[in-house]
């Protein structure tokens, strides 16, 4: 019975693959059937590519992953995909494609109604009335390096220390030069005699020559 | 499926398809299903579809003995006739078919050639001894499954024997061939030219033939070629031919060896090679690399003179812009060779290291971290197809030697262990191997069994690793065989505990040493354990689904944890600890198959040495697959609840509640603190346990724990998805300290407000845009370089990278702008001197004044 039904399900997606369908959300409408119903679904991926590291979505890359790795599907290349004699139940789809982040739909193939498959978002709980499953954001995988910028070089701590020292360097001087030149005098006899070294006296020609 | 093809393009183009025990017809024009015929009622074993336009025969056998033909309608699938035969003896092994309708099988003693020919219909068979065709018959005959139009080949020892099929159904011999490998299948090369080839071995050469299969006495080619013993035999050989300008035929040879390489062979050279034995890793280990000192390398990676100048006259050519595009390639391989990251010597951050790979194939491989290129490879002798081990299987690989205080002069070595066969009963191979040369320095076939190894925390005076191997009778027995192994044992004896996991009883036992076994030849090295306690889950209500322990080399920095109230807990911490995830029978399936209702997942912390169970949990309406990690007080599992259906990952921190009393600093001052007291594992502290549940989006093929030198740097989970990505994830995330909205205190110390899925960061994941395809395990050692852990992921791909989990806090990253803080002493030295110039002029002025 099982091969039968099997058998059925392949003339039904051979005919499903030649036919257009209205809606891709379609069920095998088989008669007296106790196991195994047939998922249908399409996988969008619009093809932004505009953006600097999007790589092109290729078909081929995409895997629909039913149940945790139980089964894997792939895609046709109009996005359509489909498991066979999927038993009654709940049942977890996960799509993987690279460069896009896709929530894991809920779906419930009904053994009370056949015919009847419900599709939810687990991620956000949004019902799908039709079995189309798009990516709910692309994913950057780099970091944007930051642009080279002479503010970015002054900001850090190094640029900082650094003017900072231009600053002691050329702007100490010219304060001191505002000074009463007595005072300063003063001040420096001051110095001497306790003995702070002046920045000449600091390296080693000035000690010399002192 | 057996797929059946029609080739010679009809008018309908009718493809027929057989699978589950039912035949297809299916239009070659539209892939509309024309009708199908259900053969699943009769209890045939199809094993052949003949089509021919008008009637399609459909031929198997029905237990081993009777023959059955069924002629179907080509054109409506209507079964025509159905005919038997009833043949006199059973049969052995796959019928092959020889020509159109006849087919040639063995009896089940082999000693008998049975040809069935089926003529419009009618079934008639002939039989002949195998040894009225060959003199020496005495070996077991093998029909060797090649298709060749009127041939078949059969095997007797290592002999093949050519028979020819007559349209009369008469056996000729036609040749016999001696050290034959392998047989290709027919190529047809033109309307009536069939070819086909075979490979045989000659001494340390091996020499390919291709025979047209009507022209017996002329070869078309003959080449002899030699090929590394490392890869093996050759298993399989397929051909395909081109056209020489000179309009006759030449062949190329794609070789499948031992090894799971892939060889092709043109015009008696080995065109390429791929080593697709790497895409089967069973086990991983790691070692260090020589220590840098004057003549070591592990390959000789250079040179003598000449190619040291070679390579200097290169590098001048590049730099004057001369060299050709070829010579540009040579050179960027030297730059590559010579390159901090691809050394063949150790590193002061222990980012070099060689990954040391068993493969499904019995090959071990070593690959380098920098640039992942095979350093040495090495077929096991142990893990050969022999008559003592006919399907050896590699089962994992150990460090045995790790020399610290003879780094310079002795190289360490690798413990591969292995089974022949795949049933736990079968004896086992272990075998030596240097880690630097892939020598294999030593390999036995041991009498006893295989079901577990522990690798013990001792090391001898070589720092050999003492290994204990458990077998399927309850034995376990010591390796190295020395005398002070022994003696290490006796002293450590009463300190040994280990478990065993029934996952079909739903139990778990701890086990100790107890004594010498007691054989009718004394064997020290072998000892008989007893059992100290064992937990029994109830079979009805709970079945073992995983166990997780902590990783034996783990290291941890520090037992307390500080609390944002500057309270201390202490964290629980054990090597002897173990988690179990038990599902309900019904839910222990796939997902899918089981409601909420009846699922259940029930989580136990075990303590390994007294059997103590320090934490139980339940998960209600959630059910497996179950990956979880073990490490330091933590467990952090991966499942699925049923409930809401989404998968969740849990986190259980444990902590010592019998040390947390010692907060009093008055305990302190009197001496009435236990922090002295030795931490022993009989002792049954107080536990308690910390949990919190999250949402995750993917379902999860492995998990890791990123593992550092000193344990000080934070961690992060490795998380192999089901899109074969690897995802980092802080632990701060699995944190059941986060709650909803964290005091300012709490936030300081990091505690990330809680939500209830855990956040999945595009830029985290570690293969960033690449893909692991068919991911299976994640490895990951530390690097010297505390911030640092090397991460290795294996799967059809391999893929090798190094994280820091807390960003490296304690080394320069890569975009470090070594030019920048050049120009900055540069420019501080400037300013220097023209200061110290401006203030001697000032002086001086000064001095005038």
């Amino acid at each position: 019975m099982a091969s039968f039904t099997k058998s059925l399900f392949l003339f039904l997606f051979i005919q499903f693959c030649f036919s257009i369908l209205p809606s891709s959300f379609a069920q095998s409408p088989t008669p007296g059937s106790s196991d195994g119903y047939t998922i249908y679904g399409r996988v969008k991926i619009p093809s932004f590519g505009t953006k600097e590291f999007s790589l092109p979505a290729k078909v081929s890359n995409v895997k629909v992953i039913l149940n945790g790795g139980q089964r894997v599907s792939f895609l046709r290349p109009d996005g359509y995909f489909s498991f066979h004699n999927v038993p009654a139940g709940t049942h977890l789809i996960e799509v993987v494609a690279k460069g896009y982040f896709f929530s894991p739909v809920r779906v419930d193939v009904s053994a009370r109604n056949p015919g009847k498959i419900q599709a939810a978002l687990t991620e956000n709980r949004r019902g799908l009335s039709e079995f189309v499953l798009e990516p709910l954001k692309e994913e950057q995988y780099y970091e944007i390096r930051e642009p080279f910028s002479i503010m970015s070089i002054v900001k850090s701590p190094m640029g900082l220390m650094m003017g900072f020292m231009l600053i002691v360097v050329f702007l100490m001087p010219k304060l001191m030069e505002n000074m009463d030149p007595e005072e300063m005098k003063r001040a420096q006899e001051e110095m001497r005699n306790q003995g702070v070294p002046s920045l000449a006296s600091l390296l080693p020609g000035a000690a010399r020559s002192n | 499926m057996v797929g059946q093809k029609n080739l010679k393009a009809d008018k309908d183009d009718l493809i027929l398809v057989f699978g589950k025990g039912c035949l297809h017809a299916i239009s070659g024009i539209d892939g509309e299903v024309l009708w199908r015929k259900d053969f699943a009622s009769e209890s045939i074993e199809v094993s052949h579809i003949i089509q021919s336009p008008e009637v399609i025969y459909v031929a198997g056998f029905v237990g081993s003995s009777k023959f059955y033909v069924y002629e179907v309608n080509a054109k409506s699938g209507e079964l025509l006739k159905n005919n038997h035969v009833a043949l006199p003896f059973a049969t052995s092994g796959e019928s092959l078919s020889v020509s159109g309708d006849k087919f040639v099988v063995l009896d089940d003693v082999r000693s008998k050639i049975v040809t069935i020919d089926i003529n419009n219909g009618n079934i008639n068979y002939n039989q002949k001894q195998v040894s009225d065709l060959i003199k020496d018959s005495s070996g077991q005959a093998v029909i060797l499954p090649s298709k060749l139009p009127g041939l078949f080949a059969l095997k007797i020892n290592s002999q093949v024997l050519l028979i020819k099929v007559t349209n009369e159904g008469e056996l000729v011999a036609l040749d016999q061939i001696d050290n034959t490998a392998a047989f290709s299948n027919a190529l047809s090369i033109s309307e009536d030219q069939h070819v086909f080839a075979f490979v045989q071995y000659e001494d340390n050469k091996i020499q390919l033939s291709v025979k047209d299969v009507n022209d017996w006495n002329g070869a078309l080619l003959k080449e002899n070629l030699v090929i590394d013993h490392q890869r093996g035999n050759i298993e399989k050989i397929f051909i395909n031919n081109y056209v020489r300008t000179d309009r006759s035929h030449g062949f190329r040879a794609l070789m499948v060896m031992e090894d799971h390489s892939l060889l092709l062979v043109q015009q008696g050279e080995i065109v390429w090679s791929r080593e697709d034995g790497l895409a089967s890793v069973v086990d991983v280990t790691t070692s260090e690399l020589p220590v840098e000192k004057e003549g070591v390398s592990v390959a000789k990676v250079e040179q003598n003179l000449f190619e040291w100048l070679k390579g200097h006259v290169l590098k001048l050519k590049g730099t004057l812009m001369i060299a050709s595009a070829e010579e540009k390639i040579a050179i960027q391989k030297l730059r590559l060779r010579s390159s901090e990251k691809s050394k063949m010597t150790r590193d002061h951050n222990g980012f070099r290291k060689l990954l040391i790979v068993l493969t499904r194939a019995g090959k071990v491989f070593a690959l380098h971290t920098g640039d992942g290129r095979i350093v040495w490879s090495t077929t096991l002798h142990a893990l050969r197809k022999s008559e003592d081990c006919e399907h050896p299987v590699g089962l994992n690989i150990y460090q045995w030697q790790v020399p610290h205080h003879h780094a310079l002069d002795e190289n360490p070595s690798l413990l591969v262990i292995g089974r022949c066969g795949p049933s736990v009963t079968a004896p086992t191979v272990i075998s030596f191997l240097d880690a630097y040369t892939g020598k294999e320095l030593n390999s036995l076939s041991l009498a006893h069994t295989v079901a577990r190894v522990i690798p013990l925390p001792y090391t001898d005076s070589t720092e050999q690793r003492l290994h204990l191997i458990i077998d399927v009778n309850k034995h376990a027995y010591l390796y190295p065989r020395t005398p002070e192994a022994i003696e290490i044992l006796k002293r450590e004896f009463s300190n040994i505990y280990w478990y065993s996991v029934e996952t079909d009883n739903g139990v778990i036992r701890g086990h100790a040493l107890k004594s010498n076994c007691i054989h009718e030849i004394v064997d020290e090295y072998c000892f008989v354990f007893r059992d100290l306690w064992s937990i029994v889950f109830p079979s009805e209500s709970e079945k073992i689904i995983a166990t997780v322990t902590r990783k034996s080399n783990e290291v941890v920095h520090t037992q307390a944890k500080v609390m944002t109230d500057h309270d201390v807990m202490y964290k629980y911490i054990s090597k002897n600890i173990l988690f179990v995830a038990n599902a309900a029978p019904k839910a222990s399936g796939e997902i899918g198959t089981a409601t909420p209702e009846e699922a259940t997942l029930v989580i136990y912390i075990i303590d390994t040495v007294t059997g103590r169970i320090l934490h139980r949990m339940t998960h209600h309406g959630c059910q497996g697959p179950v990956h979880a990690v073990f490490s330091e007080n933590w467990v952090v599992y991966h499942y699925f609840n049923l409930r809401a259906h989404r998968h969740e990952m849990s986190v259980i921190e444990v902590y010592d509640q019998s040390r947390a009393d010692n907060k009093d600093i008055w305990k302190f001052v009197l001496g009435k603190h236990n922090l002295t007291s030795p931490i022993s594992s009989y002792y049954r502290p107080e536990i308690s346990a910390k949990s919190q549940s999250y949402f995750f989006t993917h379902s999860v093929k492995a998990i890791e724990v990123t593992s550092t030198a000193k344990g000080i740097t934070s961690k992060q989970l490795l998380i192999g998805t089901i899109g074969d990505q690897v995802l980092a994830l802080d632990k701060r995330f699995l944190d059941p300290r986060r709650t909803l909205n964290p005091s300012q205190a709490e936030k300081e110390e990091g505690i990330i407000p809680l939500t209830d899925s855990l956040p999945i960061i595009s830029q985290s994941y570690i293969t960033h845009s690449l893909k692991v395809e068919g991911l299976r395990g994640i490895v990951t050692v530390p690097a010297k370089l505390e911030s640092t852990s090397l991460v290795f992921a294996y799967g059809v791909d391999l893929f090798f990278t190094q994280i820091a989990p807390s960003r490296t806090y304690d080394s320069l990253t890569e975009d470090f702008s070594y030019a920048l803080l050049l120009l900055t002493i540069v420019a501080l030295v400037a300013a220097l001197f023209v200061t110290y110039v401006l203030s001697e002029r000032k002086d001086l002025e000064e001095k005038w004044r």
